[in-house]
């Protein structure tokens, strides 16, 4: 007889580092947890199939939260419920990919059930894992969707009532009267026999995915001995005299023979005829005839701040805009309040000729600061070395640092003259461009007026940004 | 000649829920007399009967507590720098020239 091993699944970690503390090499469950049973199953299926590679973990919020420690796979975490939105759109993006959604009943049937029953009635390609254990575990035992009449919980000390909490919801019952799924079938972690037809579950809706049959859907019965407050073999007994009779296992869908694969195209063939319909094309695509300098090596983080209503965030848009045009990577991240005039607004602009991780500027580089409290809250975070312009016409004190290049520009005023104090972010824009001295005069004087669309607002965009420019000359 | 499995229990990844014990179909796991590093009471192997089922690791939620050898005559011998003898050693899945000894369960490579 040939020699076998049953050990630890390829697809865990050797040691999980990411869990930290002494015990590297067990979970973080709770002793008899359901969650650990079905890890197996799922890291035993991956590394069989060979798509270790390949494979996208979306870990939910609940127990699983962390997932990732374990699994050697690629791994989200999703925000409560998400995981198929999460799921979909990562699957969408890389076709080839094997996504699998791994939620409990908190986060599957209550906070995300409208997620699963979109994602589940769109077909997506994804495999869902539902671990049903009748409770919201890692909370400490409250009703979960799936609480059975009559079962007490720490929310429903007298047992959950009809009248009071509605019945139990069948997720795979509910999945499996959509048109869409492929595959939907309840199992239990119970005595030997039942652990192998949750096995073959797992296996079964891997391999719909491989096969681009669509989506698949295993709801699995698990304990959760803490939050049942039973011993880990009592769970498992309840589970099958008590729970399994609610929720009776077996396969509720089963097209998988009848199904043709779904081919996705990507990308999107139409993609191009998108980018016309939408009217958003670069603007490298309509500005003609300007030749633009070499791309120069900076990360530029540019801050610019003031009240709702002074352009503001259309300064940070056009400055990203023009930028682009000019072959630098740009993000453009606006923060502001409900309102749409008054109250404070401001957008972080980063212009780089590398990629850029995050839009987030905490030290820029430049703050504009178009009022006095915007100056104020941002004034002690620009870099040393930086530049600060703010509106000298508005803000009565000049800003006091010595470590940074402060220049005060009257742009609302000098706005006004031109015709509309609207206009004083672009003359903001102006001073902009002349202290940092890569951009194209020209480019600008056509890039502005694609921009901002408003005919009434081009001569004016246009003289304001030469105004700005000669400001700083003149400063 | 019979052939000899063997159940490999981790002690101190198991954290003695006692799934294995009740599900072993042949009654050959048993709670250990004393009690682990993190203080669980962990579940033993009795040293005979194992009939190489998997049943005990298919039920084990802790990935690594629980290993199942299926003829453990067929596994190369190396020697155990822990145990200070020559052991059966058995190969790890995400690399093959990582051993382990069938007895401490901890790696044999230098």
């Amino acid at each position: 007889m040939k020699t076998t091993i049953l050990q630890k699944p390829a697809s865990f970690y050797d040691e999980f580092t990411q869990k930290g503390g002494a015990q590297l090499a067990n979970t973080h469950y709770c002793p008899g947890c359901g969650h650990g049973i079905l890890h197996k199953l799922i890291a035993e299926a991956v590394s069989d199939f060979g798509i270790q590679d390949k494979t996208v973990l979306i870990s939910p919020v609940g127990c699983s939260v962390f997932a990732y420690y374990y699994f050697d796979v690629g791994n989200i975490q999703a925000a409560h419920g998400r995981a198929p939105a999460v799921a979909t759109g990562y699957k969408r993006s890389n076709p080839e990919s094997i996504v699998i959604s791994y939620q409990g009943d908190g986060d599957l049937a209550a906070i995300g059930a409208n997620e699963i029953l979109q994602a589940a009635n769109r077909g997506e390609q994804m495999t869902v894992f539902f671990v049903n254990n009748a409770i919201y575990g890692m909370t400490g035992g409250q009703m979960a969707p799936t609480t059975l009449i009559g079962q007490k919980s720490t929310t429903t000390p007298r047992g959950r009532t009809m009248q009071n909490e509605g019945y139990p919801l069948r997720m795979a019952e509910i999945i499996a009267t959509l048109e869409a799924p492929v595959y939907v079938e309840r199992v239990m972690m119970t005595d030997p026999k039942n652990i192998a037809r949750t096995r073959k579950a797992v296996r079964k809706a891997l391999k719909i995915q491989m096969e681009k049959k669509g989506f698949s859907f295993v709801e699995v019965l698990s304990g959760c001995p803490t939050g049942l407050k039973m011993t880990p073999v009592n769970t498992k007994n309840w589970i099958t005299d008590v729970l399994s009779k609610y929720f009776e296992p077996g396969v509720k869908k089963d097209e998988s023979e009848d199904r043709e694969p779904i081919i996705t195209l990507h990308p999107d063939p139409h993609f191009e005829e998108y980018h016309e319909l939408l009217d958003i094309r670069s603007l490298s695509d309509k500005v003609k005839g300007v030749k633009l300098s070499a791309v120069k090596e900076m990360v530029d983080e540019i801050k610019i701040a003031g009240f709702g209503g002074q352009g503001v965030l259309s300064l940070g848009y056009a400055l990203a805009n023009i930028a682009m045009g000019h072959n630098y990577k740009v993000s453009w991240l606006p923060s502001y309040g409900p309102e749409m005039r008054g109250g404070t607004a401001n957008c972080s602009v980063k212009i780089s000729d590398k990629r850029i991780s995050s839009p987030m500027i905490d030290n820029p580089t430049v703050l504009v600061a178009m009022n006095k409290p915007s100056l104020q809250k941002f004034v002690d975070d620009v870099q040393p070395g930086g530049v600060i312009l703010y509106d000298s016409g508005l803000i009565d004190e000049a800003p006091k640092r010595n470590d940074v290049t402060v220049i005060g520009i009257p742009a609302t005023a000098e706005a006004d003259k031109l015709g509309s104090t609207k206009a004083a972010n672009m003359v903001m824009l102006g001073a902009y461009a002349k202290i940092r001295g890569y951009l194209s005069n020209d480019y600008v004087k056509q890039a502005l007026p694609l921009i901002i669309k408003n005919k009434s607002f081009h001569k004016l965009n246009e003289d304001a940004f030469k105004r700005g420019m000669e400001l700083v000359k003149n400063s | 000649m019979a052939i000899i499995n063997r159940v490999l229990i981790h002690v101190d990844d198991c954290k003695g829920c006692g799934l294995c014990i009740d599900a072993c179909p042949v009654n050959v796991l048993d709670f250990s007399d004393g009690l682990n590093s993190m203080g669980y009471r962990p579940a033993h192997y009795i040293g005979e009967g194992c009939t190489g089922c998997g049943t005990c690791f298919y039920t084990c939620p802790e990935p690594r507590a629980i290993t199942v050898v299926r003829n453990v005559e067929g596994l190369a011998k190396d020697h155990c720098p822990h145990c200070n003898a020559t052991v059966k050693v058995f190969p790890g899945n995400r690399d093959e020239s990582k051993t382990f000894c069938v007895e401490c369960l901890k790696p044999v490579n230098k």
